[in-house]
C-alpha cells in the first residue's frame, strides 16, 4: 500500500516552514505603524513620526507612494484629516496583502493544488454616503486618541453610526465589523489602564474598517452560477457577541464536467449578545439547508446557486435539494487533492483571510506547552484548538487522540497552523468522526439540547419584552 | 512585541456565560456604568432602569414611565442587587469589579463582595437622567432580534473566531 503522504492526498506541511523573501521587512513597518496607533496622532511624538515614515518608505515605488508619503507628513505633524488616515490605511493593507500573497505561494505549494485565476475589482455598489462618512469620521478620532487613549466617550459615538447600519445589506460586512471592534473597544475602557494592546489586531480592524467606507469597496458581484455536485468537508464558525457567521466549506463538482473547485457557503445573523454557545445554530439552521446536509454527512445538488469570483456560493435554499451521502473523509480524500482554491479578492488579501482546506493524517500527536502539535513527515504542525467551537462536539481532546484531520491551514502572528474542522479516531470498533459542525443541523446531545433550549428562552423572553415596550 | 499584540486574532473579550433572561432582560458595562433593565416582579408591563457609575458608585434607579423607585433610597434597591447578580453571571466578576473600578479586600470578587463593597462607601444617589439613554439602549438591543440573516459572505468575520470558554 503506497503511504498517503506519498499518493500526493496530504498536505506537505514540511514545505510550510521556509523563510519568505521580505515577510520580516514588511511585517516589522506594519508593526511600526500599529506602534503609532497605540499612541494616538492627537499629538504625535519623534518615535510616532519614525513609525509613520517606515510605513511610507515601505510603499514607495507603489502608486500609493506619493498619497501615503503625504499622509505620513500630515499625521506626524499631527494634522491629519480622514484622507490621510485613509491612505495610510491603504498603505498597511496593501503591505499585508503582500505578505498573504507569499504565504499562499507557499501554501500552494504545500497542498499541491491548483488556484483559479485572479478575480477582477468589484464593481461599485450603491451604499449611502452619509453614514460611510460618519464611520469615517469616527475611525479618525479613533486614530487621534490612540488605543492608549481609549475612553467611553470616543467609544460610545459608533453606537449611531451602527445602529443606522446593521439593517442595510449593502452596509452589513461594516456594520458587523464596526459593531465586533467598539464592542473590544468598550470593554477595554479606559485604554491608559489596559496591561497589554492587541496592537496588530485593532490595527487590522480599524483599516479595513476604514477601506470598507470607500465606496464600492465591500462589493462581491455574483459571477455565474455554480450546478452540479457539492461535497461538505466542514463547517467553520465564527462568532462575536453581537453577530455569527458559519461557513461551510466544501468541493464543487460541476454537472458540465469541467474541474472540481473549493467553494464556501456562508450564513450570518447579528444576535443579541446573550443567545450564545450551541443556541447560534437556531438562528442560522432555518436560512440554509446545507447546515443540516453538511452536519449529517450529505452531499446536495446544486441548481443555478450564485456564486462569486471568490469561490463563495450566495445560498438560496430554491436552488439545493439534498443529495446522496458523502462522507467528508473521503471527499478529503479523494476529491480534495484534484480540487482547484479559489482565489482572493484584491482588498481581502490579508494573511487573517487565509483559511485553506488541507487533508493532514498519518501524523503523530504531541504537546508542546499546552498547545497541540501533530508531527507529520518528522516536521511540526501547530493545531490551532482555540478556533474550536463551543458550539459542537468537537474537542480538543478528541483531536489529540485522532489520526486524521480535516483542516484550515491558517497564518497568524508568524506561524501556520491547522484549525481542525473534523477528525477521523480509530478504535477497535473501526473509524469514527467527530466534527465541529456537527450540532449544526440539530442535535440529541444533552449538553447541546440545555443550550439550544437556554437560547430559545433568551430570544423568547426578549421577544416579549419588545412587544411590550416597543409597542409604546 | 509578543506573539499576542501580533496577533490579528488575539482574544480581547471573554465569551459571555449563559444567565437566565427573565429577571434582568439586559445588562451592560458601558458609558462608564453597570446598566441595565430589570423586570417588575408584579407588574408585566412595567421594568426598571437602573444603573451604578464606575468610580463613583453614583446609584440611579426608575421606572420606564420615569417614576423614581421606591427601594433606591439611601442604598442600592433590590433592582441594583439583581443588575449586578446577572453582570456577574454574563460577564464574570473580575470584569465587573474592574470596569466599576471595586477592589474587593479579600479574596476573589464576588456578586456579594462588589455590592458590599460599594455599599461600605455610602454612595451617592445619582440623577436618573441616564435613564432615558439606557433605555433606548435596551430597545437597541432588542433590535437585533429584528435583523434578517443573510448567506451573503461576510469576511470580517474571519477576525471573530471563537473563544472556547475556561472550563
Amino acid at each position: 500500500m503506497v503511504p498517503a503522504h506519498q499518493a500526493g492526498v496530504v498536505m506537505r506541511a514540511d514545505l510550510l516552514g521556509g523563510t519568505i523573501a521580505g515577510l520580516d521587512d514588511a511585517l516589522a513597518a506594519v508593526d511600526a505603524f500599529d506602534r503609532v496607533l497605540v499612541a494616538g496622532l492627537l499629538r504625535p511624538q519623534p518615535a510616532q513620526a519614525a513609525g509613520l515614515a517606515r510605513l511610507a518608505r515601505a510603499v514607495a515605488g507603489t502608486p500609493l507612494a506619493s498619497p501615503v508619503a503625504e499622509a505620513a507628513g500630515k499625521a506626524a505633524a499631527g494634522a491629519a484629516g480622514e484622507d490621510h488616515f485613509a491612505a495610510l490605511a491603504a498603505a498597511r493593507t496593501a503591505l499585508l496583502g503582500s505578505v498573504h500573497d507569499a504565504l499562499m505561494t507557499q501554501v500552494a505549494e504545500a497542498t499541491g493544488r491548483p488556484c483559479r485565476e485572479e478575480p477582477g475589482t468589484a464593481p461599485c455598489r450603491r451604499q449611502p454616503a452619509n453614514v460611510l462618512a460618519a464611520a469615517r469620521s469616527w475611525l479618525s478620532d479613533l486614530a487621534r486618541s490612540g488605543w492608549r487613549g481609549l475612553d467611553t466617550d470616543v467609544v460610545s459615538g459608533s453606537a449611531q453610526i451602527i445602529s443606522a447600519m446593521l439593517p442595510d445589506p449593502a452596509l452589513r460586512r461594516l456594520a458587523v465589523l464596526l459593531d465586533g471592534f467598539a464592542a473590544e473597544l468598550a470593554a477595554s475602557c479606559p485604554g491608559a489602564a489596559l496591561e497589554r494592546i492587541p496592537a496588530r489586531r485593532w490595527a487590522d480592524l480599524w483599516s479595513r474598517a476604514m477601506l470598507l467606507t470607500l465606496p464600492g469597496a465591500a462589493g462581491a458581484p455574483v459571477t455565474g452560477t455554480a450546478t452540479g455536485r457539492l461535497l461538505p468537508l466542514g463547517i467553520d464558525l465564527q462568532e462575536h457577541p453581537t453577530a455569527v457567521q458559519a461557513q461551510v466549506h466544501a468541493v464543487f463538482e460541476p454537472a458540465d464536467g469541467t474541474g472540481l473547485r473549493l467553494v464556501r457557503a456562508s450564513v450570518s445573523v447579528p444576535k443579541p449578545d446573550t443567545v450564545i454557545g450551541a443556541g447560534v445554530w437556531q438562528l442560522l439552521r432555518p436560512h440554509m439547508s446545507l447546515l443540516a446536509a453538511a452536519s449529517q454527512g450529505r452531499s446536495m445538488d446544486l441548481a443555478c446557486m450564485p456564486v462569486t469570483a471568490e469561490g463563495d456560493l450566495i445560498w438560496s435554499d430554491d436552488h439545493a435539494r439534498r443529495g446522496e451521502p458523502a462522507d467528508p473523509f473521503a471527499t478529503a480524500r479523494v476529491v480534495l487533492p484534484t480540487a482547484a482554491d479559489a482565489a482572493t479578492a484584491p482588498l481581502d488579501r490579508h494573511p487573517a483571510r487565509i483559511a485553506v482546506p488541507v487533508f493532514v493524517a498519518g501524523y503523530a500527536v504531541g504537546k508542546d506547552d499546552d498547545a497541540v502539535v501533530f508531527t507529520v513527515a518528522g516536521r511540526p504542525l501547530a493545531v490551532d484548538t482555540g478556533r474550536i467551537p463551543a458550539a459542537g462536539p468537537l474537542t480538543p481532546e478528541a483531536v489529540a487522540v485522532s489520526g486524521a484531520c480535516i483542516g484550515l491551514l491558517r497564518w497568524d502572528a508568524g506561524s501556520f497552523s491547522v484549525q481542525p474542522l473534523a477528525v477521523q479516531t480509530t478504535g477497535r470498533k473501526g473509524a469514527v468522526a467527530v466534527h465541529a459542525g456537527g450540532w449544526a443541523g440539530g442535535t440529541t446531545d444533552k449538553a447541546a439540547v440545555k443550550a439550544e433550549n437556554a437560547a430559545t428562552d433568551a430570544t423568547s423572553v426578549l421577544r416579549e419584552r419588545a412587544g411590550r415596550l416597543l409597542r409604546k | 512585541m509578543s506573539v499576542w499584540e501580533r496577533s490579528s486574532t488575539a482574544r480581547v473579550i471573554a465569551p459571555a456565560r449563559p444567565r437566565k433572561l427573565a429577571k434582568v432582560p439586559f445588562v451592560e458595562l458601558a458609558d462608564g456604568r453597570l446598566q441595565g433593565v430589570v423586570s417588575s416582579g408584579s407588574d408585566i408591563e412595567r421594568v426598571y432602569v437602573s444603573s451604578v457609575a464606575a468610580g463613583t458608585y453614583a446609584y440611579a434607579c426608575s421606572t420606564n414611565n420615569n417614576r423614581p423607585c421606591g427601594g433606591a433610597r439611601g442604598s442600592f434597591c433590590n433592582h441594583i442587587r439583581a443588575l449586578i447578580d446577572d453582570a456577574v453571571l454574563q460577564y464574570g466578576a473580575e470584569r465587573v469589579a474592574r470596569y466599576l473600578r471595586v477592589e474587593v479586600s479579600d479574596g476573589e470578587p464576588s456578586a456579594q463582595s462588589i455590592g458590599a463593597e460599594m455599599s461600605t462607601t455610602s454612595p451617592p444617589q445619582g440623577d436618573t437622567r441616564a435613564a432615558a439613554a439606557v433605555f433606548s439602549r435596551f430597545l437597541r438591543h432588542l433590535a437585533y432580534l429584528e435583523l434578517a440573516p443573510s448567506t451573503a459572505p461576510l469576511p470580517e468575520m474571519q477576525w471573530f473566531p471563537p473563544t472556547r470558554p475556561v472550563s
